[in-house]
């Protein structure tokens, strides 16, 4: 893949993915924030494909777009009532901004070459690290590596276990929590 | 290929925007969207530094893996507490869910 198309690539991807995360933190109709949550869930598969990690992007589009998505719909359209509230944002909703907007300039500081200049370059993580934009090329399968290797002893056998316990656990207690009490 | 920091600087805003949905937003299904997005920037994090660090493993993957196992655990607890309280209080806007406030 030529240099250009990747930068178009992943720009289109960028917008699509902090665009839609915008339009979910502030716009005022609930319905509305759960449709450009899935234009962002969206960006977010295009950017791993990117990355080379095609299994993650069919995962993020089927999992996260497809069932999370319709959970938090399906949330939404049962509390119906409470889609357009008066006030969509709390009394510290400037102070939250605010907060958040410090969160993002300490990142960008520690994540790019930017701390380097100024100085702070001793904290982060090394520049070159940071700056690199020629990575060694994934020359395997990564789809049946990944299989391989939560399949393997020495590899995530033990975590994967682990993972379905827990998300047997969760449904289970979802199950419970949400059910009507027939008393 | 574009350099690691501006994958790292998408990670960070979409993160800083899941973060001011959380504090901002007054409706409990609005939280929890916020807090997916903080979930998706720590996975572009996670899937960026395994491209760009260490690709000759899959590790990095796998641990993006077992955070979507973690986020649809966390959707369908919280979003089933959320029909729960609505059902119980008929309100779902966190600043009236205030039973255990002290």
């Amino acid at each position: 893949m030529g240099d250009v198309v990747f930068a178009i690539a992943f720009w289109v991807f960028t917008l699509l993915t902090l665009g839609g995360g915008l339009a979910v933190v502030t716009v005022r109709n609930l319905f509305h924030a759960a449709l450009f949550l899935l234009v962002s869930l969206f960006g977010v598969a295009g950017l791993f494909v990117l990355l080379v990690a095609p299994f993650l992007a069919a995962i993020q589009v089927l999992v996260y777009m497809g069932a999370i998505g319709i959970l938090i719909i399906f949330a939404i359209m049962l509390t119906r009532g409470m889609m357009r509230l008066e006030h969509p944002f709390n009394s510290q909703a400037v102070a939250g901004g605010a907060v958040a907007l410090l969160v993002f300039v300490g990142l960008v500081l520690v994540v790019t070459p930017l701390a380097d200049e100024i100085g702070l370059a001793e904290v982060n993580i090394p520049a070159e690290i940071i700056e690199e934009d020629d990575p060694a090329d994934v020359d395997y399968e990564t789809v049946s590596e990944m299989g391989r290797v939560i399949a393997d002893r020495n590899g995530f056998v033990l975590p994967f276990e682990l993972a379905s316990i827990l998300l047997t656990a969760a449904m289970i207690g979802a199950i419970v929590v949400a059910r009507e009490d027939e008393a | 290929m574009v350099p690691l920091w501006s994958f790292l600087i998408v990670a960070a805003a979409l993160f800083c925007l899941g973060v001011y949905g959380v504090m901002a937003r007054r409706n409990a299904v609005a939280i929890l969207m916020g807090v997916e997005l903080m979930l998706n920037a720590s996975m572009i994090n996670l899937v960026a530094f395994w491209r760009y660090v260490n690709p000759g493993e899959i590790n990095g993957q796998v641990f993006a893996a077992f955070i979507f196992v973690v986020a649809a655990a966390e959707a369908a607890v919280g979003l089933a507490l959320v029909i729960a309280i609505y059902r119980n209080r008929r309100t779902v806007d966190a600043e009236d869910i205030n039973l255990l406030k002290w």
